[in-house]
């Protein structure tokens, strides 16, 4: 059995990716669990890098990082207690979720051993990052065309959802209110 | 990968980085003793005077902090700083010089808003808590201009290789025709590495903030690391804006130094001109006014890179 | 790594996050657990493509579950800020009913 060093480096991130997950929903931080996310994501976006797709691994751990980041913030704004004082534990249907967990490892990773995979279909270009580059402003221009207004919904949804505010409480209600009576002023005064 | 330099030359790289920053650390510090009224020459040996005192002093703990994530965090600041360097193109090629060195150097500042906030969070105390936050805060105003920013160069040099969008500017650098970006790139610079103006996680009216509670060799790392990630910023506008090692006589990595040191000694200066912003107010500034500057600078970019090719 | 251990890798972390977003209370933890299914899928996509089929286009795909990530993310995070804003309760029990 001869193991080269993308092996090695793989095994790494899989025991890396697997533990960190798990260890999101056994520590009793809000920061280590959020944190421990975190680096299961970097070692997954490392696994792509592994398996040549450097510019999908590097996106992955810069988007990962940055959400992460945010999501701590999250974490400690919605948590409602301090993890200080009283140990993190809340959890529900904690053996029906811990049954459900084993049943879908065990269902995917039967697929994964026991489907018979097709040998490889083509090899990779050379510059697989331009390649994509390509394929995304050319022949699935559309995927993306469909991306942009996902995005802006998105934006749109999440304002509307979470903010309380309308512009008739910023502007008044002839929207002549200048400068906008904004509990947090901003910095161009709008 | 095939074009980096070998691995010996890591050392002088490292010890390139750590002489640049501390030279940068004796200016800013003699700026500040200049202001004061106390001799420049103090204020020029201070940030050696400064890391013999850490280094004797003894570490503090606060009461139940998250020690894990508090110590990774301050030791993570320099490690950082290195790898971003490791990926500027020092001449013709860099340590690590991979096809994606913009994306990684954009990967890289961003692993800054994680170390900051587990600065502030892991120590457990409330200024440093509150640091945290306003860096995040600040963060989400400086990275959106600075991710489109570094965008203005790869498209300009039609690639995300550092070494090639060096090479590109044959003549004529980028800055001369993507000043916008350049200036928002700079703007991050100092946002990321938490130098003033961009420093209210680390403001005095807040004791400190993410710094309040380091001691001895903490704080010391994260000093420290400050002005290497400031450097190692510098270090990366060369390629990107600057012609990387272009210019006459020097070798390229003579002319990268050269470059680093004043993109960074400028960067210091103007951080002492410029007035620190609140977060909330910069968040604005950032993103209503800096952004659409920045993509319509994207824009100018890629109507001229489509006309000329 | 083959194909087969890759997947393997890639049902233990969707498994662990079919646990964490059926066991958590809190809607943050139940979108970490959500986060670390699609961890999963990001990793078995990767798979797919570099031992089956690399060319552009699996590569796109991967793009699309990335910002699908982030569209769950973003409506995730507004929807337990409007459940804090509204009712003050931010567990997935309490909140049955989405109106306030």
């Amino acid at each position: 059995m001869n193991l080269s060093l993308v092996d090695v480096g793989f095994w790494l991130c899989a025991v890396v990716s697997v533990v960190a997950g798990a260890l999101v929903f056994y520590v009793d931080s809000m920061a280590r669990a959020t944190y421990a996310l975190a680096v299961s994501f970097v070692a997954v976006g490392v696994a792509l890098l592994l398996m040549g797709q450097a510019y999908m691994g590097v996106i992955v751990i810069l988007m990962m990082v940055m959400e992460m980041a945010v999501m701590a913030v999250y974490m400690v704004m919605f948590m409602g207690m301090n993890p200080a004082l009283m140990p993190m534990s809340m959890v529900h249907s904690h053996r029906s979720s811990i049954a459900a967990g084993v049943g879908t490892f065990l269902l995917l990773g039967a697929g994964a051993v026991l489907v018979p995979w097709p040998t490889r279909r083509g090899a990779p270009t050379g510059d697989v990052t331009s390649a994509l580059g390509e394929a995304i402003m050319e022949s699935h221009m559309i995927v993306m065309i469909a991306m942009g207004p996902v995005m802006v919904a998105t934006i749109v949804a999440g304002v509307v959802l979470s903010s309380h505010r309308t512009r008739y409480d910023r502007l008044g209600d002839d929207l002549d209110r200048r400068p906008a009576d904004d509990p947090q002023p901003g910095g161009v005064g709008r | 990968m095939a074009d980096s330099l070998p691995l010996v030359y890591v050392v002088p790289v490292m010890v390139g980085l750590a002489v640049v920053s501390l030279s940068v650390a004796g200016l800013s510090s003699a700026l500040e003793a200049r202001d004061r009224g106390l001799s420049v020459g103090s204020g020029l040996t201070l940030p050696l005077r400064e890391t013999a005192r850490l280094m004797r002093q003894r570490p503090r703990r606060t009461v139940s902090a998250d020690r894990l994530l508090w110590r990774s965090a301050s030791s993570a600041v320099i490690p950082l700083a290195v790898l971003i360097v490791a990926f500027v193109p020092l001449g013709a090629h860099a340590l690590v010089d991979h096809p994606l060195g913009l994306v990684w150097i954009n990967a890289l500042d961003v692993v800054a808003w994680a170390v900051m906030w587990l600065l502030g969070w892991g120590v457990n105390s409330v200024t440093g808590l509150v640091g945290g936050y306003r860096f995040l805060a600040l963060a989400l105003g400086y990275e959106l201009p600075l991710m489109f920013a570094l965008t203005a160069p790869a498209i300009a040099a039609g690639s995300l290789n550092l070494a090639e969008i060096s090479a590109t500017q044959d003549g004529l650098w980028f800055v001369v025709w993507t000043p916008v970006a350049f200036v928002a790139y700079c703007w991050g610079v100092l946002g990321f590495s938490v130098r003033p103006p961009m420093d209210p996680g680390a403001g005095s009216d807040v004791n400190g903030g993410i710094l309040a509670e380091l001691a001895a060799v903490d704080r010391l790392l994260v000093l420290a690391g400050r002005y290497a990630l400031l450097v190692a910023g510098s270090a990366a506008a060369v390629p990107l804006f600057l012609g990387g090692g272009a210019g006459p006589l020097l070798p390229g990595w003579g002319w990268v130094l050269i470059k680093t040191i004043l993109v960074s000694g400028l960067l210091v200066l103007a951080g002492r001109r410029l007035p620190t912003l609140r977060p909330d107010k910069l968040l604005e500034l950032g993103w209503v006014v800096v952004l659409p500057l920045v993509v319509a600078q994207d824009l100018v970019v890629s109507v001229i890179a489509v006309a000329t090719n | 790594m083959t194909l087969e251990t890759v997947l393997l890798v890639a049902s233990a972390l969707i498994a662990v996050g079919v646990y964490g977003a059926l066991s958590q209370q809190v809607v943050v933890m139940v979108m970490m657990g959500l986060e670390l299914m699609i961890n999963g899928v990001i990793l078995a996509a990767g798979g797919l493509w570099w031992f089956l089929a690399p060319d552009p286009s699996g590569q796109v795909l991967l793009l699309v579950v990335i910002a699908a990530m982030t569209v769950e993310m973003a409506m995730g995070f507004a929807v337990a800020t409007l459940l804090h804003r509204q009712a003050g309760h931010d567990m997935t029990d309490m909140a049955a009913e989405l109106h306030g």
